[in-house]
């Protein structure tokens, strides 16, 4: 077991580093840097620009050095927890991000758990009645969560929370909340608003993973060991929990690994729609803006989330199966 | 058989008859089996396909959106910029069949608004004195058809004196139906166009890393991670902020296609090469090798065949995700932009709270975009049944 989590560990590293430089080029890309728009932005309000300061700026930053220097200089940086300084906060990059990475975070487990609870019993049902009408029909709304795109759901969900139960429009939390050190009352608050973005970025991972769950089953259930126990006389019920579950259950776990992407994908367009106080609003800005630093520990820390997401379900899916752990992790 | 050949070298000599081989004298075939047996390889997909009966009618459905492309401008009622200043934010205006009693075919009532001072809205009511039956194969706005020749033919508009907004209109009066008909216009080639790209891509990529194997390959699979493990919407963002502003809308639309199928090409990258390494190790394949195929023939003529009815119908299943990403992108205002009009365009407006709860009518873009989704998902899936020759 320690081999394989060692294995897992180290094989994480040239991923990261490969994401790191990938994020690197893209928030390079874009002609011009920070500090050139930071330029025709003052020019065009008609401010007098001290060339000077935007020198020393420019040489702070090491803008002005190569793209594989100023590369090193951010990716070592980050080793040691230095993730860069953000232009238009004009605060150090992690001061920036702190908080809305945790609510991000928070959503993210929170949609998986949202996603289990609907495709677990959903999944199972479909399975066992196979081609029957309420298969075909759970399988339809499924489809039908997957097509409706998140944002506009989110919308229309805002719109009724709001009118059936009061929820305030946008945020996490009640307005008044929002400054305040964390209390019960607070945190009412904020379960009371964090529902609508779970479900919503929950409702477009749920159909795949009922049709996965349902061919999984479907796959056990037609094995010879289930038929052997059902003319021993086993419970239906029992036959299915007791055996063939369990092992679509690994799945479930793998696919942790599989859905996290996409949900934090949908958190972000997400949390734009209902201006939740997460990276999404934030990241946009930041990348118009060309706030390159910002933008690409951003973008690091999304990805960061993601493979340690992988690997711990990795992880559990090996304590739990005795097969992937003593084949040394091949998934 | 070491011991039998020495004992005997000489009397096993290798005898092959010159006379035609005849199966039938062996076993006769009726007529039905020598159809199927002697089917090609679409053949028999087409008729595995055509069982899948839902499958078959959304292939149709889609194939009829896909030339309702190419006459868009006869199809809208309005041209796609044709403003009515006087009936801005209409709601949709319903259509009757019968007049106090009487049937007179499709028609409208004449369609007015009153100022409500006190709420700041426009409401719109019907005038039942005024019946105007709607007119087919009518001169309406004209148009350039194909930017060859000029029409003014519509399949329906309104008579004369009268407006026909079926969906409603936006906050310049423009009609929505007519909006959302042009928009199918970017909205399904974007998928179309960004699948061939990735096609391409994961076909070549992929096809190397599966026949060199190696370092290629292990190095091929290590990319392929890094950009599936990495969250698909903030890349996508990333990507499309670098697009200059001042690029004209037609090469935004193909740069968003372009960053579409950049991120997209690794799952059928994944496929060509798992599937080519599993096809590499076939009796079919080594029968060719043993009988002197060059290498080529190999892939391109044993192959490859048996890779591409998996690989359309895995595309196939991708198209939809393309299609909700430019719409999620525009909707962001990341996407395209406003000259040009797709569903995500459209839906951009409807981007205020305020929409939901004023002028819901403005969300209606979701409707096709949900339609031709759950199309191509089942679509989709008839066809990866269809192409499985392991399923019955």
């Amino acid at each position: 077991m320690g081999r394989y989590i060692l294995n897992r560990l180290l094989l994480m590293i040239p991923t990261l580093i490969i994401i790191s430089f990938i994020i690197f080029v893209i928030i390079q890309l874009p002609p011009g840097d920070y500090l050139e728009s930071y330029i025709s932005e003052l020019e065009s309000q008609g401010e007098s620009i001290d060339h000077h300061q935007i020198e020393m700026l420019r040489q702070q930053y090491g803008l002005d050095e190569p793209f594989l220097m100023q590369y090193w200089t951010w990716a070592t940086g980050m080793l040691v927890g230095d993730f860069g300084y953000s232009f238009e906060y004009g605060l150090p990059v992690t001061d920036v991000v702190g908080d809305r990475l945790f609510l991000t975070t928070v959503i993210s487990i929170f949609t998986i758990a949202f996603t289990w609870m609907i495709a677990f019993p959903i999944g199972m049902y479909s399975a066992t009645h196979q081609y029957s009408w309420g298969d075909y029909g759970l399988t339809f709304l499924g489809f039908l969560g997957l097509a409706t795109p998140n944002f506009l759901l989110a919308l229309v969900m805002l719109y009724f929370a709001n009118v059936t139960f009061g929820t305030s429009i946008g945020g996490l939390m009640d307005p008044e909340y929002v400054n305040q050190a964390w209390s019960w009352d607070k945190l009412k608050s904020v379960l009371e608003h964090l529902w609508i973005p779970v479900v919503v970025i929950g409702t477009s991972g749920t159909a795949a993973m009922i049709r996965r769950l349902r061919a999984n089953l479907l796959d056990e259930l037609h094995k010879p060991y289930v038929v052997t126990g059902r003319a021993k006389g086993v419970p239906p019920f029992k036959l299915l929990v007791k055996y063939p579950l369990r092992t679509a259950l690994n799945f479930f776990i793998a696919d942790i690994g599989n859905m996290l992407p996409s949900i934090i994908s949908g958190a972000e367009i997400v949390a734009v729609v209902l201006s939740l106080p997460t990276t999404g609003p934030i990241l946009i800005a930041a990348l118009q803006s060309q706030d390159m630093y910002l933008a690409g520990s951003f973008l690091m820390f999304l990805a960061i989330l993601t493979v340690v997401g992988v690997l711990v379900s990795d992880l559990a899916l090996a304590l739990l199966d005795p097969r992937i752990r003593l084949q040394g992790g091949s998934r | 058989m070491a011991t039998h050949s020495s004992e005997a070298p000489m009397q096993n000599d290798h005898w092959v008859s010159q006379k035609p081989f005849d199966p039938q004298s062996i076993e006769a075939i009726s007529p039905e089996q020598e159809k199927y047996y002697f089917a090609s390889q679409w053949q028999l997909i087409w008729w595995r396909f055509k069982r899948h009966r839902l499958a078959l009618i959304c292939g149709i459905f889609l194939a009829l959106m896909y030339l309702s492309i190419l006459i868009t401008e006869f199809l809208a009622p309005y041209a796609l910029s044709t403003r009515h200043t006087d009936y801005i934010y209409s709601p949709p205006q319903p259509v009757h069949f019968i007049h106090e009693g009487e049937f007179v075919g499709p028609f409208v009532y004449g369609w007015n608004y009153e100022l409500n001072m006190q709420k700041l809205l426009r409401e719109y009511s019907e005038d039942k004195s005024q019946v105007y039956p709607l007119q087919f194969f009518c001169k309406g706005d004209p148009y350039k058809f194909w930017g060859l020749w000029e029409s003014d033919r519509h399949l329906f508009c309104a008579p004369e004196g009268a407006t026909l907004f079926l969906l409603g209109t936006d906050r310049l009066g423009r009609d929505l139906l007519s909006r959302i008909t042009y928009g199918a216009r970017i909205s399904l080639t974007i998928g179309l166009i960004g699948i061939s790209l990735s096609f391409f891509l994961g076909i070549l990529i992929g096809g190397l890393a599966g026949y060199y194997g190696g370092w290629v390959d292990s190095s091929v699979q290590r990319i392929t991670e890094v950009i599936r493990s990495f969250p698909e919407l903030p890349l996508w963002m990333a990507l499309s902020a670098i697009l200059p502003v001042t690029w004209s809308p037609l090469w935004v639309f193909f740069g968003i296609t372009l960053i579409l199928a950049l991120l997209d090409w690794t799952g059928l990258a994944r496929a060509v090469r798992s599937k080519l390494l599993a096809l590499r190790e076939e009796d079919y394949c080594l029968a060719a090798q043993l009988m002197g195929a060059k290498p080529k023939r190999v892939i391109g003529r044993h192959l490859l065949p048996g890779l591409f009815s998996h690989l359309i119908a895995s595309a196939t299943l991708s198209i939809p995700a393309m299609i909700l990403g430019e719409t999620a992108l525009s909707f962001l205002g990341l996407g395209l932009r406003p000259p040009i009009t797709s569903w995500g365009v459209l839906l951009n407006e409807a981007q205020n709270i305020n929409v939901v709860a004023i002028y819901p009518w403005l969300m209606f873009p979701v409707l096709p975009v949900i339609v031709i989704i759950l199309a191509f998902n089942f679509f989709g899936d008839g066809l990866r049944d269809a192409a499985d020759p392991y399923k019955h």
